[in-house]
C-alpha cells in the first residue's frame, strides 16, 4: 500500500496548494510578517537592558504561528470536511484505511510547516541578521514537541466537533488566546509576570520559550518540556478516544 | 454458490431497529435490488455487507468472506457508491480515478472506465463542478476502478432528472453484462421493475417479498383492466358471458371490464365480432407499487411519508 499512500500524499499536498487560503495564510503569511516586523527600525535595535532585539524574539514566535496556522484552522478543518462528507467512510469501503488519508494529511503538515521554518530561519538570518539556532539538538526536540502539541490539539478539535464550519470555528476561538501567549501581539520577555506565568502553561508559550532558549544555545527548561508532554497526553488521548470516522 | 448471503440479520441504533430480519442471496452476474421506502433498513443492510456497520445478529457472507473479519478481502472485490459520499470540492475526475485505482492491488484502466462511462472530456474537471447526473457516473466509475466482482449502487439515481437516470439504468445494464454481479438499493418502482432480475421488498427492517419483478406483481394479482369508451352500446350481459371477464361497470360513456390475463384479447375479440369500435382504450396492469400495497398494507408513497 505503499503507493496508495504516497498518491494519497500527492493529492493532499495539490489539494493544498490548490486553496489560495490555505496556501496563503499558511504558507506565505508567516515569512510576510517576518519580513514587515523586520523592516520596523526600532524592531532592529538591541533593547538596552537585555540585548535582545524584538526581531529575535519574534522568530521562534512566528515559526509557532506556522504550526498553528495548519493544526488549528487546517487539520481539523480538513478532516471534519472529509468525514461530513462521506470521503473517509468511501475510503472504508476500498483496500485502503482511512487512517491512511490522515497520515497523508500530517505529512504534508509536516513537510509544509519544516518548509516554513527553513524559509523563517533563512529570512532572519540573511535579512535581519538573527542568528540560526545555536543548539540544533535541542531545537529540533522541542520544535517537534510544539508540533506534536499543536498536532494533538488539532485532532481533538477535530473529534469534538460534528462538522467542518464548526471545526473551523473552534480552531480560530482556539487561535487567537494560543498565538496571543505564544506572544505574537507581545513577546514573552515583555509581558508582566502573571501573564508571562499563565503563558508558561499553554502550548505555545512553552514551545516559543523553549524554541528561544534552545536557539540562543542553552537547554530549554524542565516546565516547558513538561507542559508540552502534558498536552500532547491530555489532547492526544482524548482525540483518539473521541475520533471516528463517520 | 450465491456471492453474497444475508441470513437473519438484526440491526439497532439505540431502541430503533433499523433491520428486524432480513435474509436474501445474491447470485452471481445478476442485478439484485433491494426494493422499499425510505427508512426501511435497506441502507443499513447494505452497509453490513460492506462493512461497514457489524450486525447486531444474523450472518452476512461475500464471496464466502465476513465483510467484518476479512476486511482486505472483501474490500477489494466489492465495489461500493455510497449514497450522498462526496469528494474533495478540487479533486478532479481524473485525480481521483488514479487515486483509487492506487488503492487496489489490479485495478481496472481509469482512463477506459472514463471513457465507458462517457466522462472522459470531464477527466480535468474538478468535482465541484460536475452536474447531479456526472458525479454518479463518476461514482459509479469509482466503484469499478478496484475491478470488483461485486458492485453495490445505494440510490444510485435519486436526484437525477428522468434523462439522465435512464442513462445511467443503461451504464447499469452494461456494468452487469461486462460479469459484474449488482446490488442496487432504491425506492424508485420504476427503476426496480426495469434494472432488477430479482428483488427483495423491504418494509420496517423485514423482508416482505423476494421474487422476480413480473413474479411479484403477478403473485398479487393477475388481474387486468380494461378501460374503453365503445362506438355503439354494448350488452354488459354480452360481455359477462367471456369466461375470461369477472365483472363490468358502467363509468359514464366508458366500460371498465375486469378479468384474468387473457381478457383483454376475449374482449377485442368480441367487439370486433360485433363491429363495435372500442376507443380510448385503456389497459391498467398491477404495477410494483400495487404489489407493495398489497404486501404491507401500504401504499409505498404513503410508506415513505410515514417511514420518514
Amino acid at each position: 500500500m505503499t503507493t496508495a499512500l504516497a498518491k494519497l500524499t500527492k493529492t493532499e499536498a495539490k489539494l493544498l496548494l490548490r486553496d489560495p487560503a490555505a496556501v496563503f495564510f499558511i504558507i506565505l503569511f508567516p515569512p510576510l510578517l517576518l519580513i514587515v516586523l523586520g523592516a520596523i527600525p526600532p524592531f532592529r535595535e538591541p533593547n538596552p537592558d537585555t540585548g535582545v532585539r524584538t526581531i529575535d524574539l519574534y522568530v521562534p514566535i512566528l515559526v509557532a504561528m506556522a504550526i498553528a496556522m495548519f493544526a488549528l484552522s487546517g487539520l481539523p478543518n480538513q478532516l471534519a470536511s472529509y468525514r461530513e462528507r462521506g470521503i473517509l467512510r468511501r475510503i472504508s469501503t476500498t483496500p485502503v484505511s482511512p487512517a491512511m488519508m490522515l497520515v497523508a494529511n500530517l505529512i504534508v503538515f509536516v513537510v509544509t510547516a519544516l518548509g516554513v521554518t527553513a524559509v523563517l530561519l533563512a529570512i532572519g538570518k540573511l535579512a535581519f541578521d538573527v542568528d540560526l539556532p545555536q543548539q540544533l539538538p535541542g531545537y529540533a526536540l522541542v520544535y517537534l514537541l510544539s508540533l506534536v502539541a499543536m498536532l494533538s490539539l488539532g485532532l481533538f478539535i477535530a473529534a469534538v466537533v460534528r462538522t467542518a464550519k464548526a471545526a473551523a470555528a473552534a480552531g480560530q476561538v482556539l487561535f487567537f488566546p494560543i498565538l496571543f501567549f505564544a506572544g505574537l501581539w507581545l513577546p514573552r520577555a515583555a509581558m508582566p509576570d502573571t501573564l508571562r506565568q499563565i503563558s508558561d502553561y499553554t502550548p505555545l508559550g512553552a514551545g516559543v520559550q523553549a524554541l528561544t532558549d534552545t536557539a540562543a544555545g542553552g537547554s530549554p527548561q524542565l516546565l516547558h518540556i513538561g507542559v508540552m508532554l502534558a498536552w500532547i497526553v491530555v489532547t492526544g488521548i482524548a482525540a483518539a478516544r473521541l475520533f471516528s470516522w463517520e | 454458490m450465491p456471492v453474497v448471503e444475508v441470513q437473519g440479520l438484526h440491526k439497532r441504533y439505540g431502541d430503533k431497529v433499523a433491520v428486524d430480519d432480513v435474509s436474501f442471496s445474491v447470485e452471481k452476474g445478476e442485478i439484485f435490488g433491494i426494493l422499499g421506502p425510505n427508512g426501511a433498513g435497506k441502507t443499513t443492510t447494505v452497509e453490513c455487507i460492506e462493512g461497514l456497520r457489524v450486525p447486531d445478529r444474523g450472518k452476512v457472507s461475500v464471496l464466502g468472506m465476513d465483510p467484518r473479519t476479512d476486511r482486505a478481502g472483501v474490500t477489494r472485490k466489492l465495489g461500493a457508491q455510497l449514497q450522498e459520499s462526496q469528494l474533495p470540492d478540487k479533486l478532479r475526475v481524473g485525480e481521483a480515478m488514479e487515486l483509487f485505482a492506487s488503492f487496489y492491488p489490479d485495478p481496472a484502466d481509469p482512463e477506459q472506465l472514463l471513457e465507458t462511462l462517457g466522462i472522459a472530456d470531464k477527466r480535468d474537471t474538478p468535482f465541484r463542478k460536475l452536474s447531479g447526473g456526472q458525479k454518479q457516473r463518476l461514482s459509479i466509475a469509482l466503484a469499478l476502478v478496484g475491478n470488483p466482482e461485486i458492485a453495490v449502487l445505494d440510490e444510485l439515481t435519486t436526484g437525477l432528472d428522468p434523462q439522465a437516470r435512464r442513462d445511467t439504468w443503461d451504464l447499469i445494464e452494461d456494468v452487469r453484462d461486462r460479469g459484474v454481479t449488482i446490488l442496487l438499493v432504491t425506492h424508485f418502482m420504476e427503476e426496480a421493475e426495469r434494472l432488477c432480475d430479482r428483488l427483495a421488498l423491504i418494509d420496517r427492517g423485514r423482508v416482505v417479498a423476494l421474487d422476480s419483478p413480473s413474479g411479484l406483481v403477478a403473485k398479487v394479482d393477475d388481474e387486468q383492466r380494461i378501460r374503453f369508451r365503445p362506438s355503439e352500446p354494448i350488452a354488459e350481459d354480452e360481455l359477462l358471458a367471456l369466461p375470461e371477464v369477472h365483472s363490468v361497470t358502467k363509468s359514464g360513456s366508458h366500460l371498465v371490464v375486469t378479468g384474468d390475463g387473457n381478457a383483454l384479447h376475449a374482449v377485442t375479440s368480441l367487439l370486433a365480432r360485433k363491429h363495435i369500435v372500442a376507443s380510448e382504450l385503456r389497459l391498467e396492469q398491477s404495477t410494483l407499487d400495487d404489489a407493495f400495497l398489497a404486501l404491507t398494507g401500504r401504499g409505498l408513497e404513503a410508506a415513505e411519508q410515514g417511514g420518514n
